[in-house]
């Protein structure tokens, strides 16, 4: 048995989070707390405004905290380094957004490669391999070849997914995935991303609206005002 | 972006040709200075004016002085002993031969006309050495005037003033005396002032007629590395202890015009270069704000500032790499075809062609002002696609 706090894969102390200027500056995030274990599918669900997407953008360290910690394996990544910031991003970390961002210039596999392209640790024959293989666990192993604009919204999300495990990032974080699909899509998205993580041992946090789906995660975390309540 | 690189190729060939001309017009001109006047000329004696000092010696002993004036410098005209100073000047490396001429004023005298000119009393062999005169003979020979021991070359615009020509004789007068020459030879300087004025004689011939019976007027001095000369009319004015004047100090004023224009020129044709330049400048600026999104995924999946802003500055490479190859291709065709269109002009140089000289420097300056318009160009754009926030970009297009 592991002990605990190695199955900790990321954890944040009392972050708070400012965002706009002067007049308009709003006090986002007001004190979260939060640890995300291996292997555990969390939910964040919480009226529009919250602070579910900021807090995301924080833990996957695309954005900096005004005060507060975030560890990611046990060890601190101090706010204020761009360069740290980048490597853990790189490395441990998956993202998946609302909306898709794939490059529309390259192809559904070269696509999945460009996290493994600057993490540099495959050669080109191991990244074409592997993005085969995760595209075909989302059920697009058939497309690897297509042009982002000729997939459908829930492929194009599903080739999100598979590049956000191109590196086996040790967490995932998804804003609202499925939030722009259909709900037969949805739950097909839903299940690659929460399937994939349990066989791979990964700690995975998703922001959704969608009540059926959150129900079926192992733990639900609800906001309020930049707070969890309860 | 293909814009930009229009601009940069024909900036930089503009650049080389325009250069090429100037330094072909200014070549020209400097090959005729060396045709006529030479490299150095040696002119009048130095005469220091001593002056005495007298000091004591911390011991008290009394010792006297005497320290050259360099501002009361004086000069004594002419060279008076021209062997010892063309002896003492040929041990110079540099110095290629040495011409001792004797000048004066003259009144010529046609059948049909009168004009004012200077004689040029020459030593024909050693002043051959020292000039271009035996190319710029136009009519006659230098054979004819060699064995004519009263015979002249003529400029040819004095000739036609005076409405002479080859074999036909001519009334000379100067100081208190005249008399007949015959034309020799014509020649043609493509300097009008020189060819409306200068009269070649035998140094016998003009001492006669000037009533020199010693020293002479000037000599003038060829040199192999006509660079060089600065230095050597340093080292002669010392040896010799007589005033030196080197090409590039009697003729700095043109020297001058010529390193002027061809700086302007420099800065004309450069502003093609910085017009491509902004204009591609503005092309990244657009592309980066329209890539935000993509830039801020590529830093999401772990792509550095570095990566992002080496996306853009190698566009800036590739342009820079295509743009000064073929600029270079273009100046030097640019050049080559200049070179071959008629351009007759005379006045302070003759010439049928446009001229031309290209160096390696015009290339080098062209490519380094290229270089950094257009690294300047293209850094900008670069290092604001990778100072985005991927936070700020994704929360401003999500939802
Ligand atoms: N640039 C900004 N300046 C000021 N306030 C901002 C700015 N961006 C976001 N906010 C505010 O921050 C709060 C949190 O935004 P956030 O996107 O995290 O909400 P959310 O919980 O993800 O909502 P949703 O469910 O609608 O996506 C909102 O109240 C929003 O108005
Ligand atoms: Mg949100």
């Amino acid at each position: 048995m592991e002990s605990n706090s190695e199955r900790i894969a990321l954890e944040c102390r009392d972050l708070h989070k400012h965002l706009g200027e002067g007049e308009m500056r709003v006090h986002v995030l007001r004190g979260v707390n939060l640890k995300l274990y291996r292997g555990e599918v969390s939910a964040i669900v919480g009226p529009s405004g919250c602070g579910k997407s900021t807090l995301l953008y924080l833990l996957g360290l695309l954005d900096r905290q005004d005060s507060g910690q975030i560890l990611v394996r046990g060890e601190e990544v101090p706010a204020d380094q761009d360069e740290a910031h980048t490597r853990v991003r790189g490395e441990h970390i998956g993202f998946v957004f609302q909306f898709h961002f794939l490059l529309p210039e390259f192809s559904a596999a070269e696509n999945v490669m460009l996290p493994m392209r600057k993490l540099g640790r495959l050669s080109e024959k191991e990244m074409e391999a592997r993005a085969c293989s995760l595209l075909s666990d989302v059920g697009l192993g058939e497309k690897t070849h297509r042009l982002p604009s000729q997939l459908s919204g829930g492929e194009q999300q599903r080739v999100a997914i598979a590049r956000s495990l191109a590196n086996l990032p040790s967490v995932l974080l998804a804003d609202e995935p499925t939030g722009n699909l259909d709900v037969k899509n949805s739950l097909m998205v839903f299940d690659s991303l929460t399937q994939l993580a349990k066989e791979k041992g990964q700690a995975v946090l998703i922001v959704t609206h969608n009540p059926d789906l959150a129900d079926k995660c192992d733990r639900i975390l609800r906001m309020q005002d930049g707070q969890f309540i309860d | 972006m293909l814009m930009s690189l229009a601009g940069i190729v024909f900036g930089v060939g503009f650049f080389i040709s325009t250069q090429a001309q100037l330094s072909g017009y200014q070549e020209l001109f400097i090959e005729t200075i060396l045709g006529t006047d030479g490299a150095i000329r040696i002119e009048d004696r130095i005469q220091d004016s001593y002056v005495f000092v007298a000091a004591s010696t911390s011991k008290g002993d009394n010792t006297n002085f005497f320290i050259a004036d360099e501002k009361n410098r004086r000069f004594v005209e002419g060279v008076e002993h021209p062997e010892t100073v063309i002896e003492s000047i040929m041990e110079l490396q540099n110095v290629e031969a040495a011409s001792p001429v004797i000048k004066g004023s003259i009144q010529l005298q046609s059948p049909l006309r009168k004009d004012s000119g200077q004689v040029y009393g020459i030593n024909v062999d050693d002043h051959i050495a020292v000039s271009a005169l035996e190319d710029q003979i136009q009519l006659g020979s230098i054979v004819d005037f060699r064995m004519a021991p009263m015979g002249i070359i003529m400029g040819h615009k004095m000739a036609a003033r005076l409405d002479v020509s080859v074999g036909e004789s001519i009334i000379i007068r100067a100081v208190d005396q005249q008399r007949r020459f015959t034309i020799a030879a014509i020649y043609e300087t493509g300097v009008s002032e020189i060819d409306k004025t200068r009269v070649f004689m035998h140094m016998s011939a003009a001492r006669s007629l000037l009533k020199k019976p010693h020293g002479v007027t000037f000599i003038q001095v060829s040199v192999f590395d006509r660079n060089h000369a600065l230095i050597d009319a340093e080292m002669i004015e010392r040896v010799a202890n007589h005033f030196t004047a080197p090409w590039q100090e009697r003729e700095k004023s043109w020297m001058q015009l010529f390193k002027t224009l061809k700086l302007s020129a420099a800065i004309t044709v450069s502003t093609i270069i910085i017009v491509s330049g902004l204009g591609m400048f503005s092309t990244l600026f657009m592309i980066v704000m329209d890539k935000t999104r993509e830039i801020a995924i590529l830093r999401s999946m772990g792509y550095t500032r570095n990566d992002i802003s080496n996306i853009f500055l190698w566009q800036g490479v590739i342009v820079l790499f295509w743009g000064t190859i073929l600029g270079c291709v273009l100046g030097a065709l640019i050049t080559y075809g200049i070179s071959r269109l008629p351009m007759p002009l005379s006045g302070i140089f003759a010439t049928e062609y446009f001229q031309v000289k290209s160096t390696v420097w015009h290339y080098v300056q062209a490519v380094v002002a290229a270089v950094v318009i257009v690294m300047i160009a293209s850094l900008a754009p670069a290092r604001r696609a990778a100072r985005l926030v991927p936070g700020d970009v994704i929360r401003g297009t999500a939802t």
